[in-house]
């Protein structure tokens, strides 16, 4: 009886379907890249609340956004790309005086002007937006004040650890070992204590 | 004569394409794995305006929100102004918080707790819209959201 040997199966055409595959699903892809400006939100009202504490005039500070997208800033229009300083050396001032009341800002390098905030932990930016403000706009006010903090997170960190805070902060989920990463937790919130985001928003009256 | 004759001239074997299937569905796998279908279709326009102090999203325990106008099909119920979207379907104010439960009840249990709301806004809308859902989200009790941005120089 003859042997037949089986016909060797042509592979010459598996290519071509892999290609074809492959091109349906570099098609489809969306690479993710989502990024943003993380923020919190205050808590729910509590009708039971104790009412806040009154808060100095000279630690805030003070940022409106109109419905022409026009910049107001303690009181004076201001351009977008001077907010950011502007917000720096309000945050930086650390005007408290030595062995007063408030405690001394010892790491701040502003111009300890008294008539500024006291202490980066008593600075309060409040941040006021008309309802028919752009929302590019209203990103680009958040993205500046996140700056100035970033800025000075990014100096402090650089003075006590020799890093900067932000990269950091974004190679933290690349960190191999969870004690590594824990370590840089915990030296990321010194940090940020040091320069804690205070952000208050309020919509604009209408009338 | 020689034993080890040369066969034929200078001649090149033809190169082998033996392993070409194999590349291919080595980048086959790639893409395949590196994929996220979209499970949104979006009804609203939606250009992200730019920023650039961002921070990453931990992409597992968010839930989206999109805020825009209404794609040409749907301005005839919706009108012009810009709409809220949660998960496929176009939601008002009121019933924000219902539908927000509702995506994030569809998360794994112990991420939760921790959910982040990502607002992907169009650069077009009003803050008015971004200020409702806000307020709907604090009384909600969603502390954490995100503003998704495009990267790029938010001052010109």
């Amino acid at each position: 009886m003859a042997k037949r040997s089986a016909p060797e199966i042509n592979a010459g055409s598996m290519a071509d379907i892999a290609f074809l595959l492959l091109i349906f699903f570099l098609v489809t892809t969306t690479i993710d890249k989502d990024k943003g400006l993380l923020r919190q939100l205050p808590p729910p009202i509590d009708e039971n609340a104790p009412p806040p504490p009154k808060i100095k005039d000279k630690n805030l500070f003070i940022v409106l956004v109109n419905r022409n997208n026009d910049l107001l800033v303690e009181g004076e229009l201001m351009e977008l790309k001077d907010l950011k300083q502007a917000a720096i050396d309000f945050l930086d001032n650390g005007g408290a005086p030595r062995g007063g009341e408030i405690a001394y800002c010892d790491y701040c390098q502003g111009e300890r002007n008294p008539s500024s905030s006291d202490n980066p932990d008593k600075a309060i930016i409040s941040l006021t937006s008309d309802r028919l403000t752009d929302y590019d706009m209203y990103v680009a006010v958040q993205n500046e004040l996140g700056a100035a903090y970033n800025y000075l997170r990014d100096r402090e960190a650089q003075r006590l650890f020799g890093w900067k805070y932000t990269e950091k902060n974004a190679s933290l989920t690349q960190m191999s070992s969870d004690a590594q990463r824990e370590k840089a937790k915990e030296q990321l919130k010194q940090i940020r204590d040091l320069f804690p985001f205070i952000l208050t928003e309020a919509e604009a009256k209408q009338n | 004569m020689s034993k080890f004759k040369k066969k034929g001239g200078g001649e090149l074997p033809p190169i082998s394409t033996a392993s070409l299937p194999d590349i291919v569905f080595m980048l086959l796998f790639f893409f395949m794995v590196a994929t996220v279908l979209r499970k949104n279709n979006l009804k609203v326009d939606n250009i992200l305006p730019p920023a650039n102090q961002t921070e990453k999203l931990d992409k597992t325990r968010t839930v989206f929100i999109y805020v825009g106008k209404p794609k040409d099909q749907y301005v005839k119920g919706r009108g012009t102004e810009a709409n809220i979207q949660i998960g496929d379907k176009f939601v008002d104010i009121p019933e924000l918080k219902a539908a927000i439960f509702e995506e994030v009840n569809k998360l794994r249990d112990e991420l939760r707790s921790k959910v982040v709301v990502a607002l992907k806004v169009d650069e077009g809308a009003n803050t008015g819209v971004v200020n409702d859902v806000k307020k709907e989200l604090r009384e909600a009790n969603l502390p954490k959201i995100i503003y998704i941005t495009t990267q790029g120089e938010s001052v010109q």
